[in-house]
């Protein structure tokens, strides 16, 4: 979506139309006396941010932002209201933490991964893994996705791909895995633990009874253990991303998102409701398959893609 | 559950009263508010914006009859047409009378191919189809291996080349295995691809070009955003499909990107799958879609049914007759006849807005309705018109002819007078409805 790029702004104020029955009519009606917009950029704006995902709230609360900030410009263009909307999006990330890969104190510093069916858990897994031990610590991956067919075969190939162990056992209970591997990453020395679960929807209660159990076992083995647990959301996602995070943040405490699948077409707006409502820090974006296509998340860059 | 259902719909039935006529200011609000709850869905921008705009110009065309508001009125057309966009009747899969069937999966990573890809060829081997599952995702790791698990689940012969990086040799080689097998079903699970990806694309055409399925089947996430159309449109550029699969519905996201996704590519939905249970898959039912999708709006589409169903004077009739006591097992009958004919209690409830979904998967049992059917049935005439006279005798009677238990008779009986003796009480002041409380013939 190329954000203002069909809007011609000599087209001022033509006509208001007589339906003013959308959000943007109403804005157009507030403003058009003062500012050089009309209807249609409105509409574009509207559209643009609304198919990146960013939902129905988060874009009248922007454009709601804009029309109050355009007021004291005397010159209103384009790029004026471009600026004005940039400044916006970066606020929702601004006072949110999105550190990573800082030097380890404590160990083993351990990672839980959780999402819905299919967001990219396990490659993403890999990717930390690969990362982890390129600068140098000593990481461990944990198969604890006892349900999915071949999970265990899959991230056994991404742990020699990037080279580091697995744990996994014929365990039927993701507990009792992660019971097994952080005994032996303490006793070993481990400095990284990558605990890959299974796919569930956040509808699933037995599901998620079953990842709060996981979650508590890991606070007994090792308690006060400095642990991530990262949501793992697929960028194409609606509007049902905001209840994924909603509800396991109920059941364990969410640290930081990643976002996947970015290198295709969807911009993953649905982040900045999250981020604006639930202040849940972004860590890392998923741009590929390979295990070298996991990035940090800047916010910057992140609201510019949104753009063009 | 069913005192909620009862509430909710004399609320319903309470609120088709006023009259109108259609005019672009009392419609604007609620298409405003449609509008909003079809982008909450993850219904496409544009697909929103272009549905609300030839429904607008269909509505303002039309008369509003009788005793809906126009609120209401709008909402029903919209329900209306939401269910035909999606299509009137769910689409059958296209089978090969003579010869091999072959179906393709395609779609992004992770929208659930492989599982779906198994709960097919289920599906098809409980229809008596002699299916050859067929691994041709040679990309993500241990993808093959997943499909060879599930397959010895359903006891399904599962396809494969060790070490065969060439989807396009795998797929065909397949065809031949298929033919010297005796199996005349094959279902391809094909590696997830982005849109994006031309290379990747160039692959999947080449593989279609290569077997020519039956069916390609392009398989959605249905919690997918506003980006579904752009990948849709352009799986169906480079790879023409022919039906469409909606997968994960058995979370709560609402679906509405089937919706762009049909009205971008004008092809069927042909399943849903529901759950990660290899027989959760479902044909598509385009107006449970719809009332999905429109979430809290679908009250009026209860409306709508209750309204075209009942007769209104045969309902006049049972409320004089409610008020004044004279209501019989007659009456009674009639009454759940009409509940019956607005479909099942679970789909009913499954249209109350505000209901969650675990209310909603729970188990509602029509066989109660039956229940009570059957009993009265077995009543004489006589015994239906005065149930005063309904004695020890009778009642065993009842019970044998309906068979039912002795205990069923009595509690309905009793349950029966119970209501008319509220009814009576309650008579100046229970609302113009129409209907019984249905906690009076609940059943355990
Ligand atoms: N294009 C792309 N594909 C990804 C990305 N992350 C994961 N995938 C793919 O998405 C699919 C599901 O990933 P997987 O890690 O198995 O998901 P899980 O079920 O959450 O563990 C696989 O085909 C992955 O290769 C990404 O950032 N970009
Ligand atoms: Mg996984």
């Amino acid at each position: 979506m190329k954000l203002f790029k069909n809007i011609n702004f000599e087209k001022l104020k033509n006509g208001l139309n007589k339906s003013r029955e959308n959000l943007v009519n109403k804005i157009s009606e507030k403003i058009s006396g003062k500012a050089n917009l009309d209807e249609n950029e409105l509409e574009k704006l509207e559209e643009i941010l609304i198919s990146s995902d960013i939902g129905v709230p988060l874009t009248e609360k922007l454009i709601d932002e804009i029309k109050k900030k355009i007021v004291i410009h005397k010159e209103r263009n384009i790029t004026l209201i471009r600026n004005l909307l940039f400044t916006e999006m970066l606020k929702i990330f601004k006072n949110i933490s999105t550190e990573n890969f800082t030097s380890i104190n404590s160990k083993p510093f351990i990672y839980l991964i959780i999402g819905v069916n299919g967001s990219g858990k396990t490659t993403t897994i890999g990717k930390l893994a690969y990362n982890y031990k390129t600068i140098g610590n000593k990481v461990m991956v944990v198969a604890a996705d006892t349900f999915r067919a071949a999970a265990n075969e899959q991230l056994e190939v991404w742990a020699k791909r990037v080279d580091v162990p697995i744990f996994k056992n014929d365990a039927k209970d993701p507990s009792s895995v992660v019971y097994d591997s952080l005994e032996i990453a303490k006793n070993e020395n481990y400095d990284v633990v990558l605990i890959d679960t299974a796919g569930r929807l956040h509808t699933k209660k037995d599901l998620m009874d079953e990842l709060s159990k996981i979650n508590s076992v890991i606070g007994k083995v090792i308690p006060h253990a400095p642990k991530e647990t990262l949501l793992v959301l697929d960028a194409t996602s609606g509007q049902n991303a905001i209840i994924q995070a909603q509800e396991f943040n109920k059941i364990v405490n969410i640290d930081g998102l990643v976002i996947t699948k970015l290198d295709g077409s969807a911009k993953g707006g649905i982040v900045l409701q999250i981020s604006s409502e639930k202040k849940i820090p972004i860590k890392f974006i998923g741009v590929g398959e390979h295990h070298t296509d996991l990035q940090n998340f800047e916010a910057e860059q992140f609201i510019k893609a949104m753009f063009d | 559950m069913l005192e909620d259902l009862q509430e909710k719909l004399q609320r319903a039935l309470k609120r088709v009263t006023g009259q109108g006529r259609l005019t672009q200011s009392n419609i604007s609000d609620t298409l405003r508010e449609i509008r909003r709850v079809l982008l909450d869905a993850d219904v496409n921008y544009k697909v929103a914006k272009q549905f609300i705009e030839d429904v607008k110009e269909k509505a303002l065309g039309k008369e509003v009859i009788t005793s809906v508001t126009p609120g209401q009125l709008i909402t029903k057309i919209i329900y209306d047409e939401l269910v035909k966009l999606l299509g009137n009747t769910g689409a059958e899969l296209k089978l090969n009378p003579s010869g091999i069937t072959t179906i393709m999966l395609i779609g992004l990573q992770g929208c659930g191919k492989t599982t779906f890809s198994a709960k097919l060829a289920k599906y098809l081997k409980d229809r008596k189809r002699n299916v050859l599952l067929v691994a041709a995702d040679v990309y993500r790791p241990a993808a093959i291996q997943q499909l060879k698990i599930l397959g010895s689940q359903i006891n399904i012969p599962v396809f494969s080349i060790d070490d065969c990086k060439n989807p396009v040799e795998i797929a065909s080689e397949s065809l031949l295995y298929a033919k010297e097998n005796g199996l005349n079903t094959v279902v391809i699970d094909t590696a997830g691809r982005l849109h994006v990806d031309e290379e990747m694309m160039n692959e999947a055409a080449a593989i279609k070009a290569k077997v020519k399925p039956t069916e390609t089947l392009f398989v959605v996430d249905s919690m997918t955003g506003q980006d579904a159309v752009n990948s849709a449109k352009a799986f169906h550029e480079k790879v023409e499909f022919d039906g469409v699969v909606a997968t994960k519905l058995d979370g709560d996201s609402r679906g509405g990107c089937v919706l762009s996704i049909k009205a971008v590519v004008d092809r069927p939905i042909k399943f849903t799958s529901l759950g990660e249970k290899l027989e959760s898959i479902e044909k598509f039912y385009p107006d449970r879609l719809a009332s999905r999708i429109l979430g809290k709006g679908d009250v009026i589409s209860l409306v709508e049914k209750a309204q075209s169903q009942i007769e209104e004077k045969e309902a006049e009739e049972l409320e004089k007759k409610l008020m004044s006591n004279n209501f019989d097992f007659n009456d009674f009958l009639k009454q759940i006849k009409m509940i019956k004919k607005m479909g099942s209690l679970k789909s009913l409830i499954g249209m109350i807005p505000g209901i969650n979904s675990a209310i909603k998967n729970a188990d509602i049992d029509d066989k109660q309705l039956v229940k009570v059917e059957s009993i009265i049935q077995s009543m004489t005439k006589g015994e239906r018109q005065n149930p005063k006279i309904l004695n020890g005798n009778r009642r065993k009677r009842i019970a044998r002819g309906s068979g039912n238990s002795i205990q069923d008779v009595n509690r309905l009986i009793k349950q029966f007078e119970e209501m008319r003796r509220m009814m009576k009480m309650f008579s100046s002041k229970a609302g113009k409805t129409g209907m019984l409380n249905l906690k009076n013939f609940r059943y355990n």
